[in-house]
């Protein structure tokens, strides 16, 4: 802008002059030479405007698109950052820089200056080629694995006691689903209580693992104490099962409802004979009682160290030898502790729990050389009554355990229980058939509030809405109210009703 | 008779070669060893084999300059300062120059660092002339050569034509006193004015302490596809685009920014070295010179190293097998890298892992305190072994004189 006034401005003087000054040669010379002037002048104004808009130097873009003699390369589709096309120019300099610029002698196909940046028509991803990336990725892990995991990895054998009710897709499920991850080879032998039904068998089909399904003649009590006593006594059938079949692995009781991670599995590899691992206890069974636990607690913690940690598992000194045992202190939960499934309050585990004891197959075989003294046979233990409460009991030295998990350090398991009522119903595998007639509010749950029957009198819940009542009056506990024994009958009708048409 | 007693010695003679041939298989299964004249030459001991001469320069071209700056000392050039200092107490150094076959002269050219940290070469050259000229003037040697038996630590962008800038490097071309000298450099970049014929090609230097302090275990998963954390851009000095890089590294982000086997990104995480160990390929692309510190840290952390830099010369190309390392890819097949990488063979690339994971190919990338057998400083010896006898021509008559001392640009010529 400038400029340009300045250039009318010298123009006028010019033409002043020219009439002030008279040779005619030199008005005519000037008279040639100002439009010439003039029309560059004008067009350098313009390409600095031009580039004050752009942003960039223009003059050099004109100049090189001019004057280059490149050819765009066909197959890539090319554009600077600035969003203007440039020709990919890998034969020539652009003229801005000068000849001492180009490479050097013979052969270089590299040369200094701009070059344009290379983006292809669709950059984003090809399903194939992610794909690929993927299989050379677990490929390169499988190496990995091969070269710094466990040198000979040994079959893990998984025993897992179950039996059919509302929580045991969920937590068959998660087992396995956990055992589908390991990446050894597993036998999973899962014992039921009331023996083998088809509704567990397709379940644990579906893990397309090594799978053993074996029934136990006996039905899963009520009572949490009995049941821990069947549970161990289905493990104990297991073992039965390994020391027959001659399996050859690793043994670990997993739990329906723990929690195991991966890291688990690695480091049960290192186990020789028997091993155990430190086990996280959640006795929390969900509802209210939670946060007044927590609360609890908190209090109990000053008082009590033991509670900060509840942990099962072996405890050592500092030479990581096996000095002793981590229980978890039962006693802040003892008052609020759960006697029958689907109570809700705090479910307690036993002293050791079996989760948390790691064996060696071989332990349980009947006639191999190099068993260890230590070891109890297995016919000789458990025989009737005698209630094996932790794999312990087939040893005759508990010091021979050893620890793992960096000695009782790093837990990799946790035990929790989480139980729907024992007389709760759900659609059988959980396929709705045929559609429900009564659409239960949300609001009210179909459960009564008060407890279920419990196996002392044996009498069956489901019953006439009168009796019940009575009942209800005769075994509530704290929780009755008057208010709530009105509301008991309306609710058990309603949900009676609905008992009725989803039943099959 | 005969013939069947010829059939069967034959025939125990295989079966003793191929059974030994099984042990040998099985004992190299975990790392491969890099066989052939190539390999075994990292393994090589320079002591005995050469004698190093080193000029007593007054401090000031040495030790006055990294007193001013410690930080000399932990940038990617720092190479120059630790082979001073490891060949004063290298059994290789000889106080006789009668006997030396080489000369070295400790003068820390870059080590005049902005705020920044970055190296400003404009009073190098100065400072080359300077020490060069006291040596030719106390000591005989130079004069004798010319300087085709002494050699010089230039590990700056260009090496010997000490600018940052490309093109003014090649403008001002290698340093005309410097012409018959051997160099040792990080700049390689074959057919290029600032590499001369004989050079030897050093990796830059990175801190081994640093890298030892985070390493993590090996049993853990490589998860990672892709990884590169540096600049694509770089706004300060190239606003429009197109020169940083060549524009590669720009054509690597618009490519790729959307690819999720690709972590690739600016920022600057405190776990950068535990990434690259977790991943599988690691981007060493060109920036303003075509060598970088990635390419030493991928080597370390086992990162097989995808170099995208057209005609680069690799550290000790001589003794390393750069080819069956890494993955080359030309600067023009950036937009099809994903294609490229993911279509090797995994027998490939478990090999270049296992090559990779061979300790003395970490080892000669490192410039370790103290030293260590086989590492860097090692390997730079060789090359200079490897580079005796000198040939007869190199000894000047007396009064015959091959160098310019006054050509190059003006402002070299004054005294520094």
């Amino acid at each position: 802008m400038k400029q340009l006034t300045a250039l009318q401005q010298q123009a006028r003087r010019s033409n002043s002059f020219r009439s002030a000054s008279l040779p005619l040669d030199t008005s005519v010379d000037g008279a040639i030479k100002s439009p010439a002037t003039i029309f560059w002048l004008v067009l350098h104004g313009l390409c600095c405007l031009i580039s004050l808009v752009l942003g960039f130097r223009f003059s050099r873009l004109v100049f090189f698109l001019f004057f280059s003699t490149s050819s765009p390369s066909a197959t890539t589709n090319l554009y600077s950052a600035l969003h203007t096309r440039l020709p990919s120019s890998i034969t020539t300099s652009p003229p801005a820089v000068n000849g001492t610029a180009v490479a050097v002698d013979g052969g270089s196909r590299v040369v200094v200056g701009r070059h344009g940046i290379l983006i292809r028509p669709w950059p984003h991803p090809d399903p194939a080629e992610v794909m690929k990336a993927h299989h050379i990725i677990e490929r390169v892990q499988r190496e990995q694995r091969i070269q710094y995991g466990v040198k000979s990895p040994r079959t893990v054998i998984a025993i897992t006691p179950t039996y059919v009710r509302t929580f045991q897709t969920i937590h068959l499920t998660g087992v396995m689903h956990s055992l589908m991850n390991v990446p050894y080879d597993v036998v999973w032998i899962v014992v039921e209580a009331g023996g083998t039904t088809n509704e567990t068998a397709a379940l644990i089909s579906k893990s397309g693992l090594k799978t053993v399904h074996i029934g136990f003649n006996a039905r899963m009590p009520i009572l949490w104490e009995d049941r821990h006593k069947m549970e161990s006594q289905m493990r104990f059938h297991a073992l039965r099962y390994v020391r027959e079949k001659e399996l050859d692995g690793i043994v670990v009781f997993a739990d329906e409802s723990n929690m195991h991670s991966m890291e688990l599995f690695d480091e049960i590899q290192n186990v020789e004979w028997i091993g155990a691992v430190p086990v996280g206890i959640l006795p929390h069974s969900g509802g209210s009682e939670g946060v007044e636990l927590s609360a609890v607690s908190r209090e109990d913690t000053d008082k009590n160290e033991n509670s900060e940690m509840p942990v099962q598992g072996p405890a050592c000194n500092s030479s990581n030898q096996l000095v002793g045992w981590h229980t978890f202190n039962m006693l802040p939960f003892m008052k609020r502790r759960a006697r029958y499934v689907g109570d809700r309050a705090v479910v307690l585990p036993r002293k050791l729990e079996w989760a948390g004891f790691i064996l060696n197959s071989r332990l349980v075989w009947k006639d191999v050389e190099d068993k260890p003294a230590w070891v109890k046979d297995l016919d000789m233990v458990g025989r009737e009554g005698e209630d094996i409460e932790s794999p312990m009991s087939l040893l005759e030295n508990p010091s021979v355990v050893e620890p793992l998990g960096s000695c009782g350090r790093k837990i990799m398991l946790w035990w929790l229980r989480v139980e729907a009522r024992a007389d709760s119903k759900f659609p059988a595998r959980w396929i709705i058939d045929p559609p429900l007639d009564v659409t239960v509010p949300a609001k009210h749950t179909p459960w009564p509030d008060a407890p279920p029957e419990l196996p002392t009198p044996v009498v069956k819940v489901i019953s006439i809405p009168e009796n019940t009542e009575k009942r209800v009056a005769k075994r509530s506990r704290k929780r009755s109210s008057r208010s709530k024994r009105k509301r008991v009958p309306k609710v058990l009708e309603e949900h009676v009703s609905t008992r009725h048409s989803g039943d099959n | 008779m005969r013939n069947w007693r010829c059939v069967f010695s034959m025939v125990v003679y295989f079966a003793f070669c191929f059974s030994i041939e099984a042990y040998k298989f099985q004992r190299t299964q975990q790392t491969e060893r890099i066989s052939g004249s190539a390999g075994d030459v990292l393994e090589d001991d320079p002591v005995g084999r050469l004698k190093v001469f080193v000029y007593e320069l007054p401090s000031k071209y040495n030790k006055k300059i990294l007193q001013k700056d410690p930080r000399c000392l932990t940038h990617m050039f720092a190479a120059e300062i630790y082979m001073h200092r490891f060949l004063l107490s290298s059994p290789v150094r000889t106080l006789n120059p009668e006997e030396a076959d080489w000369f070295y002269t400790p003068v820390y050219t870059t080590c005049d660092l902005t705020p920044n940290g970055l190296p400003l070469p404009f009073k190098s050259p100065r400072m080359m002339r300077s020490a060069i000229q006291l040596i030719s003037s106390n000591w005989p040697y130079w004069n004798r050569t010319e300087g085709a038996d002494h050699f010089f630590i230039v590990p700056h962008d260009f090496g010997a034509c000490f600018h940052y800038q490309e093109e003014k490097a090649i403008e001002r071309g290698i340093l005309t006193l410097l012409q018959r000298a051997t160099l040792v450099q990080t700049f390689g970049q074959r057919n290029h004015f600032c590499l001369k014929d004989g050079s030897i090609t050093i990796p830059p230097y990175a801190p081994p302490q640093k890298m030892q302090s985070h390493l993590i275990p090996p049993s853990t998963p490589r998860s990672i596809f892709v990884y590169f954390r540096g600049l694509f851009y770089d706004v300060g000095n190239d606003p429009e685009g197109g020169y940083y890089a060549r524009g590669a590294r720009a054509s690597v982000w618009e490519n790729f920014k959307n690819n999720p086997l690709f972590d690739i990104s600016t920022e600057h995480p405190s776990t950068y070295y535990e990434d690259m160990q977790r991943a599988v390929f690691c981007l060493c692309p060109l920036g303003w010179a075509p060598w970088s510190p990635r390419l030493v840290e991928a080597v370390i952390f086992g990162c097989i190293p995808v170099i995208i830099a057209d005609d680069i010369v690799l550290p000790f190309a001589d003794a390393i097998p750069w080819e069956d390392i890494g993955v080359f890819v030309p600067e023009k097949d950036v937009p099809k890298l994903d294609t490229i990488l993911t279509s090797i063979p995994i027998d490939e690339i478990l090999r270049k892992q296992r090559l990779l994971g061979n300790p003395s190919m970490k080892q000669a990338m490192l410039f370790p305190q103290p030293v260590q057998p086989r590492d860097a400083f090692h390997q730079i010896l060789n090359g200079l072994a490897r580079k005796l006898p000198h040939d007869k021509s190199v000894y000047l008559k007396p009064g015959e004189t091959i160098l310019n001392w006054t050509a190059g640009p003006v402002g070299d010529l004054k005294p520094w």
